[in-house]
C-alpha cells in the first residue's frame, strides 16, 4: 500500500492504493469516479483515456503510484455549472453518441487535441482520435462533431432522400 | 398502424431531434453494469479450457477454496442445469469434456478481483487432449467425432428446427420452391461458385457483464448487460427451473450490443457463484479475451450458390446450399440457419429454389446473433455471386440485379406476395448507382487515376432482409401520466445504442401532441415493473414497440377523455386537447388540464373520480406463419427493409493495397423518424461491414487454438479507416403497418457491404476474391491470379474456398 495524492478535476483525492492497481482502477473502483471507462485493460482501445497532467493517456497503462500529485481531468470535469462544454454540446447536436461507452474517452482525446490544435483539419481530427474505438458510430458523426464545435462544419452532415 | 398525415403536419416524427440518453453519457453519468458495486459484492473469475476438444479428468480445486478472501468455487461435476436458446445443448461449465477453446471450467466468487484471480490460477485441470473437429464440412464426415454425441436427448424447438443426432447437424433448414431441376435444364446458363467468410466478434466497446444475486427463497436479481431482459429471465427460469415471478432481471445502460448480447450470457454462471456464497452479489466482467472466446461469435460460412438463368438473363433457378459453422453450441446459430434460409436468394426473384442450409457443430467458440444475423454473411457470396454471374452471361451487373429484383407481383423464396408497399429495391439501387456514378469516372476521377497511379473500381450491390422472429413476437409499453401532467413510458426493448428510446418518446409526443419534453422513456428495464417486450434483435423494435407505444398512447387519452367528459361534463366527441388540457371544442374556456386529471379528477368540493392516468399498448406481430419444415413455405417476414450501397475503391495493382474513397448506403426506412439516427445506424453499420469486409475474423491453428483473441491480432475500424466519402440515403416507401410508416433499419447497414468492396475491387483489378475479409496481401495473391490460402485455421491441408467458378453455357461455348 502506498498513500497517493491525485487532483482529480481541481479536486484533492487521497487513498492508500495497491502498488499494482491502474489508474483507471483506482479512479473507477477506489474513488468512484465511473465515467471513466474500461474497454479492453490492455491499451488497445481508449475507452479509458483521462488527461494527466496535461496530457492525454491510457489510464489503464498507468499504475495509480506514477501518477501520485498529478493533476488529472476525466469526464466527470467536463460540463461546468450544469453547462455542457462545447464539444459535449457538438457531439448532442450531431447523434455523436450511441450507446456511449466510448465516449468519455473520447471526449478526453478531443479535449488534448484542441488545446495543441484549436481547429483541427478533418485529417487532424482523424489522426488524434485514431487510438479511440468506437464500434457504434462509424466515428463520421464524432468528427462533424468536432468541426462544428471548432466553428468549421460547412454542411451539416445529413440523410439525404433518394 | 400507417398514419398518412402530411409530413407538413408531422411536429416530431422525421424532425431531427437529439438522443434523449445523450446528455447522461457525455457526462459520464450514465450507469452501466460495469460500473455497478453492490454492499458485499464478491468479484468473480472464470478458469477456461486452453484446448478445442479435450476430455476433463480431474480438477483440483484445494488449494483455490483455501485462499483467505475466497468464497465459492464451482465447477461443472456439481452443477445439474442445461441452458439453450433453441437447442438446450450447453451446461454452464464444462462437464466431462470441453468443447472449445475458451469454454468455462470453473469459476471463483472471492473478496476482490485479484483474489479471485489467483484462486483461478491455482486450479488445475488435467485433461487428456482430443483431436478437435474444426471445419464444418470435416464435421459432416462420416468419421468425424460427434461434438455432441447426445444430440438426440436434448430439448429443442420442434416447430422451427431439425437436428440430426448421431451426426454433428444441429439443424437442417429445407426450401424447395418451383421446380428447380426442370428449371435448370431450360436454363441457357449454369454457374456456380462457393465462398466463405470466418467467424468475426461483436466487440461491443462494453465485454459482457452481469451481478448476480441468488437471495434467500431461490429470489434471484440479475443486473445484466443483456439486450433482452425478458428471454434472458425466461430461459435462466427454464435452466434453474425456477418459476419465473422469482427472478427479476435489471438491464441499465448497456454498452453495445451488436447481438452478442442477445440470448443468455454468462448469468448461470455468476448466479450459481453467488447461490455457493450465501447469497452474497457476485459480478464477472468478461476480458476482452473471453468476449472472443468464451463468449460467443458469428458464425462461418461456406455458402454454395448454383445459378440457372435464361438466354435474355432471367434467373430461373437457384440452388443455395449453406454450410453454418455453430461452433460448439447452438445458440442462436440454429436460427441464424433458418432466417438466412428464407432469405438466401436476396432481394431477387427466384422462380425455382432450393435451399439446404446446415447448422454444424465443430469444436470452436459458438455462434450467435451479430448484426445482420446471416445475412451480411450470406449477402458476401450472394452479391459477388451476382456480378460473376452476370459479367459470365454479359450482362452489366447492376442491370442484371434490376432486372431480376422482386417487384409488386413477385413471390418470395416462402412464397409470399410482394406488394407495392413492401419497399423498393430498384429505388435503392438506382439512388447508389447515382451516388456513385456507376459505369464511369468522372474527370476528377480519372485525374486522381492518373496522379496515383492507382485503378478505381466502382460497384453497387443490393440487399433485404426481414426480422428474423417467431411468428408470435410481442411487446408491450406502458405509459404513465405523472403528477405534473408530463409521461413516463416503460417498455423492455432495450436501447443500447440504436436510438429507438428517442424514435418512440417522437412517436409518442406526436400522438399525444405533447411538447417531446413531457415524454420520458425509462431507461432501466426490469422485468418486475416493465412490460414484456420478446427480445431486442432482429431491427423489429421500431415497428413493434412503435407501434404498442402509439396504441398505448390512444389508451391514454382514451382513459383522459372519459374522466375529462365527467369532470366537463360534455359528450367525449365534442372533445379535444392540446399539450396542457382537454377542452370542449365549441367552448374552449370549458377545459381540464392533464395535471388535473393525471392522478384522478378532484370536484371543489373533495368528491374524486378516475385515478392515475395510464395507457397500456400492446402489439403482437400480425399474419406470420411458422414455415414448413419439408418446404420452407410460409410468411415469416414481419417487414423487408430494402436496401443497396455504392463503393468506390482505388487499388494499387502491384501491391493490392486500396483505399475505400466512398460508400453511399441506400434503404427504404418506410419513413424516417429521426434523420440523424437513421445515418448513425447507416454510417456506423456500414464501417462495422467495412470491418467485416476488410481485416475482422477469428484465426486458428490446426489444433483449435484461437490465436487473435485481441485488439492487437483482430483489428477493428479506426477512425482512419473510414472512407474518404460516406453518404446515407433514406427511400421512403411507407410500411402499411409500421408506426408512421416506418421500418428497421439497424442491422441493414452491415449487409453486403464485404460484397460491394470485392465488386469494386475485382472491376478495378480482375481480382477474383471469394473469401472474406479482404486484406490486401489477400487482393494481391488474387489479382497475380494466385490461389487464395486458406490461412483461417493456418496451415489447414485444404482451403475452404474455392475461387475457380463453373461457368456452363448449355449446347454453346462457354
Ligand atoms: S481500457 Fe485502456 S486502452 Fe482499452
Ligand atoms: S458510441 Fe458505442 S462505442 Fe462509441
Amino acid at each position: 500500500m502506498k498513500r497517493i495524492e491525485l487532483t482529480i478535476n481541481g479536486d484533492l483525492y487521497r487513498r492508500d492504493v495497491h502498488e499494482h492497481r491502474t489508474l483507471l482502477h483506482v479512479l473507477r473502483e477506489e474513488i468512484g469516479l465511473t465515467g471513466t471507462k474500461e474497454g479492453c485493460g490492455a491499451g488497445e482501445c481508449g475507452a479509458c483515456t483521462v488527461i494527466v497532467d496535461g496530457l492525454a493517456l491510457n489510464s489503464c497503462l498507468v499504475l495509480a503510484v506514477e501518477a501520485d500529485g498529478t493533476e488529472i481531468e476525466t469526464v466527470e470535469g467536463e460540463s461546468k455549472d450544469g453547462e455542457l462544454s462545447g464539444v459535449q454540446q457538438a457531439f448532442d447536436r450531431h447523434h455523436a453518441v450511441q450507446c456511449g461507452f466510448c465516449t468519455p474517452g473520447m471526449l478526453m482525446t478531443i479535449k488534448d487535441l484542441l488545446r495543441r490544435k484549436p481547429k483541427p483539419s478533418r485529417a487532424e481530427i482523424i489522426e488524434g482520435i485514431e487510438g479511440n474505438f468506437c464500434r457504434c458510430t462509424g466515428y463520421e458523426q464524432i468528427i462533424e462533431a468536432v468541426l462544428d464545435a471548432t466553428g468549421q462544419l460547412e454542411e451539416k452532415g445529413e440523410i439525404k432522400h433518394a | 398502424m400507417l398514419e398518412r398525415i402530411p409530413a407538413a403536419e408531422l411536429r416530431y416524427v422525421g424532425k431531427r431531434t437529439p438522443r434523449i440518453d445523450a446528455k447522461e453519457k457525455l457526462t459520464g453519468q450514465a450507469t452501466y453494469v460495469s460500473d455497478m458495486v453492490m454492499a458485499g459484492m464478491l468479484y468473480a473469475r472464470v478458469k477456461t479450457s486452453p484446448h478445442a476438444r479435450a476430455r476433463i479428468v480431474k480438477i483440483e480445486t484445494e488449494a483455490a477454496r483455501k485462499l483467505p478472501g475466497v468464497r465459492a468455487v464451482v465447477i461443472g461435476e456439481e452443477l445439474d442445469y442445461r441452458v439453450g436458446l433453441y437447442v438446450v445443448d450447453k451446461a454452464i461449465l464444462a462437464k466431462n469434456e470441453v468443447r472449445h477453446y475458451g469454454e468455462a471450467v470453473a469459476a471463483v466468487a472471492a473478496d476482490s478481483i485479484e483474489i479471485a484471480q489467483q484462486a483461478v490460477d491455482l486450479i488445475e485441470v488435467v485433461y487428456e487432449v482430443l483431436t478437435p473437429v474444426l471445419h464444418p464440412l470435416d464435421a459432416l464426415k462420416d468419421d468425424a467425432p460427434l461434438v455432441h454425441p447426445k444430440l438426440g436427448e436434448y430439448d429443442y424447438m420442434e416447430a422451427a428446427f431439425t437436428p440430426k443426432p448421431g451426426t454433428n447437424i444441429a439443424n437442417h433448414t429445407k426450401l424447395r420452391k418451383g421446380d428447380p431441376e426442370a428449371a435448370f435444364e431450360q436454363a441457357e446458363w449454369t454457374i456456380e461458385r462457393e465462398y466463405t467468410n470466418p467467424s468475426v466478434q461483436h466487440v461491443p466497446m462494453e465485454t459482457h457483464v452481469a451481478i448476480v444475486k441468488w437471495g434467500y427463497g431461490d429470489q434471484v436479481t440479475i443486473w445484466s448487460s443483456a439486450q433482452s431482459p425478458f428471454t434472458l429471465r425466461n430461459l435462466f427460469c427454464t435452466a434453474f427451473r425456477l418459476p419465473h415471478r422469482n427472478v427479476r432481471v435489471v438491464v441499465p445502460h448497456v454498452g453495445g450490443g451488436f447481438g452478442g448480447k442477445a440470448g443468455i450470457g454468462i448469468e448461470p454462471l455468476v448466479a450459481v457463484l453467488s447461490k455457493k456464497a450465501g447469497g452474497a452479489p457476485v459480478k464477472l466482467t468478461a476480458t476482452r479475451e473471453q468476449e472472443f472466446s468464451l463468449l460467443p461469435c458469428r458464425s462461418q460460412l461456406t455458402y454454395r450458390i448454383k445459378t440457372g438463368v435464361s438466354k435474355d438473363g432471367k434467373i430461373l433457378a437457384q440452388q443455395m446450399t449453406m454450410y453454418w459453422d455453430s461452433g460448439a453450441y447452438a445458440d442462436y446459430a440454429v436460427n441464424v440457419t433458418r432466417a438466412s434460409g428464407y432469405s438466401a436468394g436476396g432481394p431477387y426473384e427466384i422462380p425455382n429454389a432450393q435451399v439446404d442450409a446446415y447448422t454444424i457443430y465443430t469444436n470452436k467458440p459458438f455462434g450467435t446473433a451479430y448484426r445482420g444475423f446471416g445475412h451480411v454473411e450470406f449477402h458476401w457470396g450472394l452479391e459477388r455471386h451476382m456480378d460473376l454471374v452476370a459479367k459470365a452471361i454479359g450482362m452489366d451487373p447492376l442491370e442484371f440485379r434490376k432486372y431480376n429484383a422482386l417487384r409488386e407481383g413477385s413471390t418470395s423464396l416462402t412464397g409470399e406476395k410482394i406488394r407495392a408497399h413492401t419497399g423498393n429495391i430498384n429505388k435503392c439501387l438506382e439512388a447508389a448507382e447515382n451516388a456513385v456514378g456507376y459505369g464511369t469516372l468522372s474527370d476528377a476521377e480519372r485525374q486522381r487515376e492518373a496522379a496515383t497511379g492507382m485503378k478505381i473500381g466502382k460497384a453497387v450491390v443490393g440487399l433485404h432482409k426481414a426480422p428474423a422472429m417467431p411468428p408470435f413476437t410481442a411487446t408491450a409499453v406502458i405509459l404513465r401520466m405523472n403528477e405534473d401532467g408530463s409521461v413516463t413510458a416503460t417498455l423492455t426493448l432495450t436501447d443500447y445504442g440504436q436510438g429507438t428510446y428517442t424514435s418512440i418518446a417522437q412517436m409518442i409526443a406526436e400522438r399525444l401532441g405533447f411538447p417531446l419534453e413531457k415524454v420520458k422513456i425509462a431507461f432501466e428495464s426490469d422485468t418486475d415493473h416493465d412490460p414484456y417486450d420478446w427480445q431486442t434483435v432482429a431491427s423489429k423494435g421500431l415497428l413493434l414497440s412503435g407501434n404498442a407505444a402509439i396504441l398505448a398512447a390512444e389508451d391514454l387519452l382514451k382513459n383522459a377523455y372519459d374522466v375529462a367528459a365527467q369532470a366537463l361534463r360534455a359528450q367525449i366527441c365534442d372533445l379535444d386537447h392540446d399539450g396542457e388540457k382537454i377542452f370542449v371544442r365549441h367552448h374552449p374556456e370549458s377545459a381540464v388540464s392533464f395535471r388535473q386529471l393525471a392522478i384522478g379528477y378532484c370536484y371543489p368540493n373533495g368528491n374524486s373520480i378516475g385515478g392515475p392516468l395510464i395507457g397500456v399498448g400492446r402489439y403482437i406481430a400480425q399474419g406470420l406463419t411458422h414455415l414448413d419444415k419439408e418446404t420452407g413455405q410460409g410468411l415469416p417476414a414481419l417487414d423487408w427493409t430494402y436496401g443497396a450501397h455504392g463503393m468506390i475503391v482505388e487499388v494499387d495493382k502491384h501491391t493490392g493495397e486500396y483505399n475505400v474513397l466512398k460508400v453511399a448506403s441506400v434503404f427504404d426506412v418506410g419513413k424516417v423518424i429521426n434523420p440523424d439516427a437513421v445515418r448513425g445506424q447507416a454510417i456506423g453499420g456500414m464501417l462495422q461491414g467495412l470491418g467485416t469486409a476488410t481485416c475482422e475474423g477469428y484465426i486458428y491453428d490446426e489444433q483449435g487454438h484461437l490465436l487473435n483473441p485481441s485488439f492487437t491480432d483482430n483489428k477493428i475500424p479506426t477512425a482512419k479507416d473510414l472512407p474518404l466519402e460516406v453518404e446515407a440515403i433514406s427511400v421512403e416507401t411507407p410500411q402499411v403497418d409500421g408506426p408512421y410508416g416506418a421500418r428497421g433499419v439497424g442491422e441493414h447497414s452491415m449487409i453486403a457491404v464485404a460484397a460491394a468492396l470485392g465488386n469494386a475491387l475485382q472491376n478495378a483489378t480482375g481480382a477474383q476474391i471469394t473469401h472474406m475479409p479482404l486484406r490486401f496481401e489477400d487482393v494481391w495473391r488474387a489479382i497475380q491470379r494466385r490461389e487464395p490460402v486458406d490461412n483461417w485455421i493456418t496451415k489447414s491441408p485444404h482451403g475452404s474456398c474455392k475461387s475457380a467458378p463453373e461457368i456452363q453455357r448449355h449446347g454453346g461455348e462457354c
